[in-house]
């Protein structure tokens, strides 16, 4: 009797000792189950919270990499990590989670592995034992699909692409050590690094990070240097904040939070600009939002012609008072 | 020291921008430049010359393209770029990331001597920002990138970079390949007579045979099966605030199920 040969598809799971997996994750791990059989890699020990989660999303094979005292930081690090674990399940797709860090670990798994890479794709399928990832560019006006013309494929995910559920039936999520010896390349050494702290308000709730949040407020030049009003609206929604690369030059607010081609790229369920006008650099950045919504005085602004919904005015006024309209209305719900 | 820097004619952001019936870029001379953050890259050359000081320095000018391409070249050369040196040749058309990093290592290689591979983060056009890891490698050497602020000193080079909630200070010896944002300089604006002087300055071209590559199908991993213009989006809605702009956006919102 001949058998199908189930390809193994193999995630690399971002992992923090104290957090539960991030949402990105879980998508990937999503999108795995529909491709093949799902192994899990993670880089370090995984925490009880996050196994638990492997196991809703199915996955019976956790692998975790045991680097010794290399630098797992280093892109090229992780990357033999990932380029070990390919051998030794034989995936024959990795899938990463799009992020500036896991484009580079994806290139280098995949120039060491031999398998072809597409990058920052919101589809994966198999056609016929191809895989086809599809992609939206040039600003949102072209839709592409490229297929896989290797035996193995590296690809990267971008956050948001689809709704993360958990498998039909559990996995067991056993972990199994994957002992990797890999060194920093001869000549690189990381000096510093500092994580930065998750932006909180005043009653302490954290923000969602910008690339993997479901709804964006951005706030540009029309913001005059004052975040409050953006602040409030994104607080009211349990939005993320983002901005234009023009006010980062202006030192109202760090590059991480900058939104674009040189920054980061979006998706987002719904995306919110305020005092921005929608440069091409910018729009590239975040055209993939299901929902664009402008706050403009300038009615012809470029960001309102691609908008979805459009108000003409003052942000100072207009994020505070669709704000208090949100509490408003979530505490008559919570009341009835 | 001798710098490569690796640059791409891409089309502008402002034309309208689309692909061939073989589902390649449109890529013409009237509405192409070269990749705005490629011109970050080129004056990350020119101050690392002036960082290492006395000696012998040359930066190299890369492009992998057609005809056109030689635009990218001439505007690095504009910028102050001694050499200019452009691989192209039918057989490497529709090179993907592979191809293309693959094309420009075997460039570099053959150029030899080279102490650093400049890049821009990203092509403007694909947005993949994959090419500088691929390029360190296929030439085995340390990358910088991402790097908002480069600086040499005592024969090594240290980068800032910011990324994923993250920053890092990441030190590499030469040779090594480096990709700067944006925010890592000022490029500057090429003066009359440099225009005229790059002008007469021939660039080099290099065939793919030369380099001892087949072609772009067996480097290429990847395919582009499909490419299609989407529908325009449909007209917004509009509401002109008079006071009551803000429920109207909170309306929106729920009304939508949005939030
Ligand atoms: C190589 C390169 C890369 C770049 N990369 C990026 C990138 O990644 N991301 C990015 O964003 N930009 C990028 N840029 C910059 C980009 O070209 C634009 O300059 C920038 O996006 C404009 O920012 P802005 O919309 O905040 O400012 P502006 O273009 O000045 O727009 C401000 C808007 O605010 C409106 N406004 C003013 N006051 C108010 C008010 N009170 N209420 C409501 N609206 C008001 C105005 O009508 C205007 O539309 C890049 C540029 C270069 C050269």
């Amino acid at each position: 009797m001949t058998e199908t040969a189930v390809r193994t598809v193999l995630v690399l799971v971002e992992n923090t000792a104290d957090a539960a997996l991030r949402s990105p994750a879980l998508e990937a791990l999503t999108l795995a189950r529909t491709l093949g059989e799902v192994v899990a890699l993670t880089l370090t020990e995984p925490n009880r919270r996050a196994l638990d989660q492997l196991a809703e999303a199915g996955v019976d094979r956790v692998l975790q990499a045991d680097l010794g005292d290399a630098p797992r930081e280093i892109p090229v690090v992780a990357a033999a990590a990932v380029a070990a674990a390919v051998e030794h399940v034989r995936a024959a797709l990795v899938l990463l989670t799009s992020s500036f860090v896991n484009k580079e670990i994806a290139a280098h798994t995949a120039w060491r592995t031999g398998a072809g890479l597409l990058i920052d794709v919101t589809s994966l399928a198999d056609d016929g034992g191809r895989l086809v990832g599809g992609k939206r560019v040039f600003a949102g006006t072209w839709d592409t699909e490229c297929a896989i013309t290797t035996d193995r494929a590296v690809v990267t995910l971008r956050p948001n692409a689809l709704a993360a559920e958990p498998a039909a039936a559990p996995g067991a999520a056993v972990v199994e050590r994957l002992p990797v010896s890999a060194a920093a390349p001869a000549g690189l050494e990381l000096l510093d690094r500092v994580v930065h702290e998750v932006s909180a308000d005043a009653s302490g709730v954290v923000r969602p990070a910008l690339a993997e949040a479901a709804i964006v407020v951005a706030g540009g030049r029309g913001t005059a240097g004052d975040f409050g009003p953006v602040e409030d609206l994104a607080d009211a929604l349990g939005a993320a904040i983002g901005t234009t690369r023009d006010a980062v030059d202006e030192g109202w607010i760090g590059h991480d939070a900058q939104v674009g081609q040189t920054g980061v790229t979006i998706a987002p369920r719904v995306y919110i600009g305020a005092g921005i006008s929608g440069a091409p650099h910018h729009h590239g950045g975040m055209q993939a939002a299901r929902t664009i919504i402008a706050v403009n005085t300038d009615s012809e602004a470029p960001l309102v012609e691609i908008s979805d919904f459009a108000v003409i005015g003052d942000l100072h006024e207009i994020l505070p008072a669709a704000a208090a309209a949100i509490r408003s209305r979530r505490d008559a719900a919570a009341l009835s | 020291m001798r710098i490569v820097v690796c640059v791409k004619h891409v089309p502008d952001l402002q034309s309208t921008r689309g692909f061939t019936a073989e589902r390649r870029v449109i890529r013409s001379a009237d509405d192409g430049t070269m990749n705005e953050v490629d011109e970050n890259a080129v004056e990350a050359a020119l101050a690392l010359v002036a960082a290492a000081g006395d000696g012998e320095h040359e930066i190299i000018a890369l492009t992998l393209g057609p005809d056109v391409a030689a635009d990218a070249v001439r505007r690095a050369l504009q910028m102050g770029a001694d050499r200019g040196v452009r691989i192209t040749d039918d057989a490497l058309a529709g090179a993907d990331y592979f191809g293309t990093a693959t094309a420009l290592a075997a460039a570099i290689r053959r150029i030899g001597d080279v102490d650093v591979v400049l890049t821009g983060m990203a092509a403007l056009d694909g947005l993949g920002a994959v090419v500088p890891s691929l390029l360190a490698a296929a030439l085995n050497l340390p990358q910088l990138t991402v790097v908002q602020e480069l600086t040499y000193s005592g024969g090594a080079l240290t980068a800032r970079r910011e990324l994923d909630g993250v920053t890092e200070t990441l030190r590499a010896t030469l040779p090594a390949v480096v990709a700067v944002t944006d925010l890592a300089n000022t490029p500057r604006f090429p003066k009359f007579k440099d225009i005229m002087a790059a002008r007469a300055k021939e660039i080099e071209v290099f065939g793919a045979a030369e380099l001892g590559l087949a072609d772009a199908a067996s480097t290429a991993r990847t395919e582009v099966v499909r490419a299609e213009p989407r529908p325009p989006r449909p007209e917004p809605e509009i509401v002109t605030d008079s006071g009551a702009g803000g429920r109207a956006l909170a309306d929106y919102l729920i009304s939508n199920n949005l939030i």
